[in-house]
């Protein structure tokens, strides 16, 4: 037999030609090796969310295989001694034997549960990024929207995992969810009955939250993070304001390789950190928990701290009950404000916000860059509103842990909660407001006057004052516009001190107009086009 | 090409120039994309000592993730993994898949990170957004669009529409209809939303028990004490009966008196026994079992959502969310000596609900 020379080098260039004469891939191909991508650290807290979305499909995927969706009644019978003998729903012995008699099991639910935590927790950090820095704005309504259902549905998805192991405390979960649909006006109890199949608990609820946790609700997911992220690369990302960087040009990396690798890297670091905490930090103990039984409850029973806040804003709430004098009386429950109206008022709110804003502002243009908090104090001060209203309901949802542990009044505990509920967030709005004034006001002061260097200089009359380096040239007064972005205000900044920072800041302080390779002409920057952030 | 990014006498170039070099076709590619690399900076000089250090670094880090990952394989076959009683090597299965686990990802990663960030050249590029909208395009679109729906010819011939949509719209209820009608279930079926375990079967009074089935005399709960009771029927100690729990308290007598006085004055004159009175152990506000019972001040506290009631005032709500009082169960001791419900529930239990009477 005579063998063919095989010419090693020649291989790629004959395969792409190959694939790209049936396919005609080559142009497409080079726009997506070639597509820039501004680079920021806020950027990659979308990507932890990602990122742990995959770690959660990879994880459910194998819990899938051992775990028995079922409410049929069994004895347990298994490793965990302290249970043996005791009658259980087949799902609560099911996930005992995930967690003590399939090998690795127990590290498979531990990553699951932290990748589900991870994965809304990124979430919220993510869209409070996206807030404050004006993200949001034409034309990334929709994204927002989209993020937005992301996050609820991540909750939905979140809360529908947490009560599939029938245990203690994911039972009571479902019965207090089971309350607040019966507390929905005129239909609660026709809607409780469909989804439970009958009377509270019924005999099908695990099935159902099951193929709501493992298909219906990923395949949703999937489908609005395909789009979510196919919009950011249709739209293209948005960028600070800085050197050579205008409202219709990205300034970054090409995605290949350099941006690619990092987002590779990336994900494994996050991959690993799940790991870590699957393996080393325990969460959901389901086997102290015991079986959920209707008559049985600890203290400190706290849902995962995405529900934290509906469980707080459900303890503040006073009894006031509606009662409907009509026939033979019809009433609304207090549970229905906190747990069904709350929400509602809060998601509406936020998927409104950047049509609120925009007209507000009568604004219409497009934003593709970002904004400094400071510089949007109103905008920032409702964040931050936002912000204290939802911690004060997280925090009012451990209160019994918190009473407890340092001897507070529980009652004392749910007032401070009711009355913090109306009185911090608009502090927090006031304080807010006046921080990003006085921030913009030293931006300007230093632009105008300059760093202060700390080198004291006695005058001839005896008069001490301190010197400030300008930023621009000659005295530098009145000089420098404010560009948008960080104004230096240490010396080190300046390179005054030793070798210049590297990492974290340094791309984006290097001018972006210096070539230094060899071989490449000098381009003309186009830092004439306008360089603010369009406001 | 759009005009507006090209650069100033920048002509496209001839690819098969052999003068060129592959940074300059990759040049050359960007800009056909709009793209400038207006930076593009090598981090390390090849061949230098701090090359030969990253690289030994990154190399370090990936035979690393070899190693932990070996490790694990090894802690996932040979380690004792099953579960014993008391301390044992089989408590630090799990920790040590996590940190090997952990320890093979993270080094990987972050050999990848070093690859990507110290060793690749640093460079930037300047993309044109492209954000331009063309009205003349949104017309041709929009006439397009327009077009299509003129050949339709809906407006000419109203009758297709109308009778498409009195078409689709039993369709479209075609598909809900097996969802919606599949899971509805009335909820009042067997009136289930008023009624307990304790309503009485073919005449007889149930029966409170314990939760391992024996019924209660009332020598067995001490004054001051409080015992959980279910009805004494097939399955009462179970889910079947979720809002069957009931709280059996044997008040001292200062406060059985109280709790009889105000008994009375809501109609309950005789639900207590002696001093024994028994209230519903699911909480009115969310279902939960409203289980911590505080002797010295008769408060019962739900763990849930902090809400008091006060036994020796028919368990009224006093502090929290809950808005209704918890049913009380009338009781009585029968010919035999053990606790009986005389009835079930006079009231609803468990949480409100928009109906309830």
């Amino acid at each position: 037999m005579k063998r063919r020379k095989f010419d090693m080098a020649a291989a790629p260039g004959k395969t792409g030609r190959a694939v790209d004469e049936r396919f005609q891939v080559a142009t497409p191909l080079r726009q997506l090796l070639n597509k820039v991508f501004p680079d920021h650290w806020s950027f990659l807290l979308g990507e932890i969310a990602l990122f742990s979305f995959i770690v959660l499909l990879l994880t459910g995927v194998f819990l899938t295989f051992f775990f028995e969706p079922a409410m049929t009644e069994v004895i347990y019978n298994g490793s965990y001694a302290p249970l043996r003998g005791t009658p259980m729903s087949a799902a609560y012995a099911s996930t005992l034997d995930i967690s003590f008699d399939v090998r690795g099991g127990l590290i498979m639910r531990q990553m699951h549960h932290w990748a589900a935590l991870l994965f809304v927790g990124s979430i919220i950090v993510h869209m409070l990024r996206v807030f404050f820095t004006g993200a949001f704005r034409k034309p990334r309504e929709t994204n927002w929207v989209i993020g937005v259902l992301l996050f609820w549905l991540g909750v939905v998805e979140g809360f529908a995992g947490y009560g599939l192991p029938d245990d203690g405390l994911s039972g009571t979960g479902l019965r207090i969810a089971s309350a607040l649909m019966m507390s929905i006006p005129v239909v609660g109890t026709w809607v409780t009955a469909a989804i439970f199949g009958g009377d509270f608990p019924g005999t099908i609820i695990v099935t159902r939250l099951y193929i709501a946790h493992v298909l219906l609700l990923p395949g949703i997911l999937l489908a609005l993070i395909a789009v979510h992220v196919g919009l950011v690369f249709k739209q293209k990302h948005t960028q600070w304001p800085g050197p050579g960087r205008t409202n219709s040009n990205v300034v970054g990396e090409r995605m290949f390789p350099r941006y690619a690798i990092k987002q590779g890297g990336f994900f494994m670091v996050v991959f690993g950190m799940i790991a870590l905490m699957g393996g080393l930090f325990q969460i959901n103990p389901i086997w102290l928990f015991g079986p959920y039984e209707a008559w049985v409850v600890s203290a400190a029973s706290q849902p995962d701290f995405y529900m934290m806040f509906l469980d707080g804003s459900t303890r503040l709430m006073p009894d006031w009950e509606i009662y409907i004098p009509i026939g033979d009386g019809y009433v609304i429950p207090p549970i229905f404000w906190p747990t069904v109206v709350l929400p509602g008022i809060m998601t509406v709110l936020v998927l409104a916000y950047p049509f609120i804003e925009a007209r507000r502002l009568k604004d219409t243009r497009r934003h593709n860059l970002l904004q400094r908090p400071r510089d949007v104090p109103g905008r920032t001060a409702v964040g931050a509103m936002a912000i204290a209203f939802f911690m004060v309901l997280t925090l009012s949802g451990s209160n019994d842990v918190i009473a407890d542990k340092f001897h507070i009044s529980l009652n004392a505990m749910t007032w401070a909660g009711r009355i913090g509920l109306l009185v911090v967030p608009p502090v927090a709005y006031y304080i807010t407001y006046r921080l990003c004034l006085g921030l913009q006001q030293h931006d300007r002061e230093v632009l105008a006057h300059g760093v202060e260097t700390g080198i004291i200089r006695r005058l001839p009359d005896g008069r001490f004052v301190e010197v400030h380096q300008p930023l621009g040239s000659g005295d530098g007064h009145g000089e420098l516009p404010y560009a948008g972005w960080v104004v230096p205000k240490k010396m080190n900044r300046l390179g005054a001190l030793g070798p210049a920072i590297r990492g974290f800041f340094y791309p984006i302080e290097k001018p972006a107009e210096a070539p230094v390779s060899p071989g490449h002409p000098e381009v003309e920057s186009r830092t004439e086009q306008e360089i603010g952030s369009g406001r | 090409m759009s005009t507006h990014t090209a650069q100033p006498g920048h002509e496209q170039v001839d690819v098969n120039d052999p003068r060129l070099s592959r940074f300059d076709i990759v040049r050359e590619g960007a800009r056909r994309d709009d793209i400038e690399i207006v930076h593009y900076e090598p981090q390390v000089v090849p061949g230098s000592k701090a090359e030969r250090r990253l690289v030994r670094t990154v190399a370090a880090m990936f035979l690393l993730t070899g190693l932990a990952a070996t490790a694990f394989l090894v802690v996932y076959i040979w380690w004792p993994w099953q579960y014993e009683m008391g301390r044992g090597g089989d408590k630090f299965y799990t920790p040590l898949l996590g940190i090997t686990l952990g320890i093979a990802l993270l080094s990987v990663g972050f050999g990848i990170l070093t690859w990507g960030k110290k060793l690749l050249p640093k460079e930037v590029s300047i993309q044109d957004r492209h954000e331009g909208v063309s009205t003349e395009d949104q017309r041709i679109t929009g006439e397009t669009m327009a077009y299509m729906a003129e050949e339709l010819g809906v407006k000419r011939r109203p009758l297709l529409g109308v009778s498409l949509l009195a078409g689709l719209a039993p369709v479209g209820a075609v598909a809900a209809a097996p969802l919606v009608g599949g899971l509805i279930s009335d909820p009042h079926k067997n009136n289930q939303l008023m009624t307990t375990g304790f309503a009485p079967r073919d005449g007889q009074k149930i029966r409170l028990i314990r939760e391992d089935g024996r019924p209660i005399r009332p020598a067995d709960v001490s004054a001051g004490g409080q015992i959980t009771v279910f009805p004494g029927v097939e399955h009462g100690v179970s889910n079947r009966y979720a809002d069957s729990p009931t709280l059996l308290i044997h008040l001292r007598d200062a406060d059985a008196e109280q709790s009889r006085r105000n008994n009375e004055q809501v109609g309950h004159g005789n639900y207590m026994w002696g001093n024994f009175a028994a209230y519903s152990k699911i909480c009115t506000h969310a279902g939960c079992p409203a289980s911590l019972y505080e002797q010295q001040t008769n408060r019962l506290l739900c763990p849930c959502h902090q809400s008091q009631f006060l036994i020796t005032d028919n368990a009224k709500p006093i502090f929290g969310p809950a808005s209704r009082r918890l049913p009380q169960l009338p009781i009585e001791v029968d010919a035999e000596g053990y606790f009986v419900a005389t009835s079930d529930y006079t009231e609803t239990v468990g949480p409100d609900f928009w109906e309830r009477p």
